[in-house]
């Protein structure tokens, strides 16, 4: 088939599952202590407030219980003891290609990120392991002011601002996972958007754990300042081992009055990884957050992008889908708070079950008091793919004036005979008439995507139907 | 005027048929549909199946083009001397049988311009739909089927009125030039105006060419615009007129009744 041919070349077979030889130059033993916590930030020669508030963050996850929803079963496996905390491979940040480390650039290219860059993108991050190993950004945004650099250059070449932003969205006490990356966050993008200015093309940050039992903690923070406009895409992959890996990232959006902040992800863990993700936002007047979020990879995701409606005329989006193959858990879903009046938010969530997978829409929506003439569209659907696997809906919507327009619809459907019968009766194999059931269902999330990510997942997509009818 | 089908259907054509039916039993979960249907269509043909609900024509249509819910017990399909039982739905299009569906399926998000491309591209090549001669080809059909481009956009079968769901199995019947097209209930849903649209689809596509058409109807609407070389009269799974189309006429006039009298008056 000549789609699976096109995707294995795409995303190879996992599809991004090999791994190159370990060749780190620092590697911290495992397990976690307030030591290793300061010998993170004693590495990164952070100021003394970071430093602080690493140690402030650290205990209170040791304090922390852990969620009591998503899956609590497979969220007791982890064992925080085995986890590697920092592992560094490369000596610095580079910003041409030819200087990183040949191994590291080799994974890159086969991900394809440099060609990306040079045909679409408006300035790329690398990130391996704990740290950036590559960056660049488009001259002319440089020019304009635009700021985008790996969260530690951020820290070091401008730490009031970060200062200013840093946990302010999501603060460190917020759950067991944000306090754990704010303890040992490394590496994630800084990005800073003047007032006025537009970046047309995305910037895009590339994740990868390469190392066995790593921990991946990457912090993001975004402000964009008045009247701007940034559209963010991140990718992420990892090898397959038989033991799991930890990625718990926090990111952090500040819009700015008038501003627009797209984040799109395309998350494709290996089906070893824990993917626990605190991704939220504040909007204030006027502006607009859209999180536009895939996840077809991880053993188990745990993701509520989130957006704070705290000024008047705001608007949020969460697009998202999930896929759940066998062995997988999708907790996804969005949270949305209207603080303000004239305040309009839309969630549209799709997820696909199969051979055991376990899809869950999770969602809390809410309306203060004092916000007037809010609008919220709610609308969750999920398509089962056989007998074995699982999908549920927790939907919660607390609405405190009267004043709001709220609309949910929720849909739960399978795939029918008729159906496949109808799409091979013109000539595509059941494989194919599945993926083209699939790749429609997910057409609303994809259409939203650069058209490069869109054909990617529509492939990783006929590929996840492969060998999937019995 | 109409014979036995052990009659009708005895070959009066020395070379290959396009389409043979012979002696087929089939059935759903053990229970017998179709028991022993004998049909052979030529190159150019059009022919019709005639009958009640429930009499077994959309089995018939759904077996040829190998819908697996189906066993087949005996008998054979063959197109042009191929036999199709042992192919699957998609090989059996690849070798030129097309079904128009009684019910078309919808597929959310899946547009019809995209969908189109990639069937024609499975069914006939890649080449075949790439380039100029696809998009006139597409353009020319939608102008005869009365169809504008905006409903290329549109997501397949999704929200469509009964009439557009069949004009687009006609459209998707000229893309793909199939050998045999079997059209069940075509013309149920659709308005004189659309009758006469599809039919002049039909027409194109088969008169003059090497290929065929099976016509499934309760009426003898559609039969006016299309006018069939033979009717098959299907009742209980079982073909037991076949003639030219002024049985439809007669059947219309006098209803299936007066056809299974006179069946049974003719073997006493």
């Amino acid at each position: 088939m000549k789609t699976s041919q096109e995707a294995r070349d795409v995303v190879g077979d996992y599809k991004s599952g090999w791994h190159d030889t370990e060749n780190s130059t620092i590697r911290f033993d495992s397990g976690l202590s307030e030591k290793v916590v300061r010998d993170i930030s004693k590495i990164k020669n952070e100021p003394e407030w970071m430093t602080e508030v690493r140690v402030k963050a650290y205990r209170h996850f040791t304090e922390r219980e852990m969620p009591t929803w998503g899956n609590m079963s497979m969220l007791e496996q982890i064992n925080f003891e085995e986890v590697c905390y920092y592992l560094r491979s490369s000596s610095a940040t580079e910003n041409d290609w030819d200087e990183v480390p040949e191994e590291i650039r080799n994974t890159f290219e086969r991900l394809g990120i440099p060609e990306a860059e040079q045909k679409w993108l408006s300035g790329v991050t690398a990130q391996y392991e704990s740290e950036a190993v590559y960056h660049s950004i488009r001259e002319d945004l440089v020019a304009q002011g635009v700021i985008f650099l790996d969260m530690d250059s951020g820290l070091r070449e401008y730490p009031e601002i970060v200062k200013k932003w840093f946990c302010s969205v999501v603060p460190y006490s917020d759950n067991k996972f944000s306090a754990l990356n704010t303890a040992v966050w490394s590496g994630g993008s800084f990005i800073y958007v003047p007032k006025g200015v537009h970046v047309k093309m995305p910037v895009q940050a590339y994740f990868r754990i390469n190392a066995k039992n790593m921990g991946q903690f990457e912090r993001t923070l975004i402000v964009a300042d008045e009247g701007s406009s940034i559209h963010y895409v991140e990718g992420c992959t990892a090898p397959t081992y038989s033991t799991d890996s930890l990625h718990s990232a926090v990111v952090e959006l500040v819009a700015l009055p008038g501003s627009h902040i797209r984040y799109s992800t395309v998350q494709n863990w290996s089906a070893n990884v824990y993917n626990l993700v605190t991704k939220r936002g504040i909007a204030h007047k006027n502006a607009k957050i859209e999180w536009v979020d895939g996840n077809i990879g991880s053993k188990l995701t745990m993701k509520y992008p989130s957006v704070i409606l705290k000024g008047e005329g705001s608007h949020a989006e969460v697009i998202s889908v999930a896929y759940s193959g066998n062995g997988q858990h999708q907790d996804a879903g969005a949270k949305i708070h209207h603080l303000a009046s004239n305040t309009t938010s839309k969630i549209l969530s799709k997820s696909i079950s199969k051979d055991g997978g376990r899809g869950s829409y999770r969602g809390m929506v809410t309306v203060s008091p004092k916000a007037e003439n809010c609008k919220l569209n709610i609308v969750c659907d999920a398509l089962i793919l056989d007998d074995e696997s699982r999908s549920d809906t927790y939907p919660t919507m607390e609405v405190a004036n009267p004043t709001a327009r709220c609309e949910h619809e929720a849909s739960v459907s399978k795939v029918s005979d008729e159906q496949l019968f109808y799409l091979m009766s013109r000539g595509h194999s059941e494989e194919e008439a599945l993926a083209l059931i699939v790749n429609g269902f997910f057409e609303p999330f994809t259409r939203e995507l650069p058209m490069e990510y869109a054909v990617e997942l529509n492939k990783l997509m006929a590929l996840e139907m492969e060998g999937s009818i019995g | 005027m109409f014979k036995r089908d052990d009659i009708g259907t005895s070959n009066m054509q020395s070379e290959v048929p396009l389409l043979e039916i012979k002696n087929l039993h089939a059935g759903i979960d053990g229970n017998e549909i179709l028991n022993g249907i004998n049909i052979e269509i030529g190159a150019g043909e059009i022919h019709a199946i005639m009958g009640r609900n429930g009499s077994g024509k959309t089995t018939t249509a759904n077996i040829v083009m190998g819908h697996p819910d189906f066993d087949v017990e005996e008998g054979e399909i063959k197109l042009s001397g191929n036999n199709l039982l042992d192919l699957e739905p998609w090989e059996r299009a690849k070798e030129g049988v097309f079904l128009s569906f009684q019910y078309p399926q919808a597929v959310p998000g899946l547009q019809v311009g995209n969908f189109l491309k990639k069937s024609v591209a499975s069914i006939k090549g890649e080449e075949a739909a790439k380039g100029k001669n696809f998009r006139e080809l597409l353009k020319k059909s939608m102008k005869e089927l009365n169809m504008p481009s905006s409903f290329l956009s549109r997501y397949v079968n999704d929200g469509f009125s009964g009439g557009e769901k069949k004009r687009f199995e006609i459209l998707q019947m000229m893309l793909l030039q199939p050998k045999l097209a079997i059209l069940d209930e075509t013309d149920s849903g659709l308005d004189i105006d659309g009758i006469r649209t599809v039919a002049t689809g039909i027409n194109s596509s088969i008169r003059g060419t090497e290929s065929g058409a099976l016509i499934i109807t309760h009426y003898s609407r559609i039969l006016d615009y299309v006018k069939p070389d033979k009717i098959h009269v299907l009742i209980d799974g079982k073909i037991v007129a076949t003639g030219d189309s002024t049985l439809a006429t007669d059947l219309e006039e006098n209803g299936y009744d007066w056809l299974e009298e006179k069946i049974k008056g003719g073997d006493e």
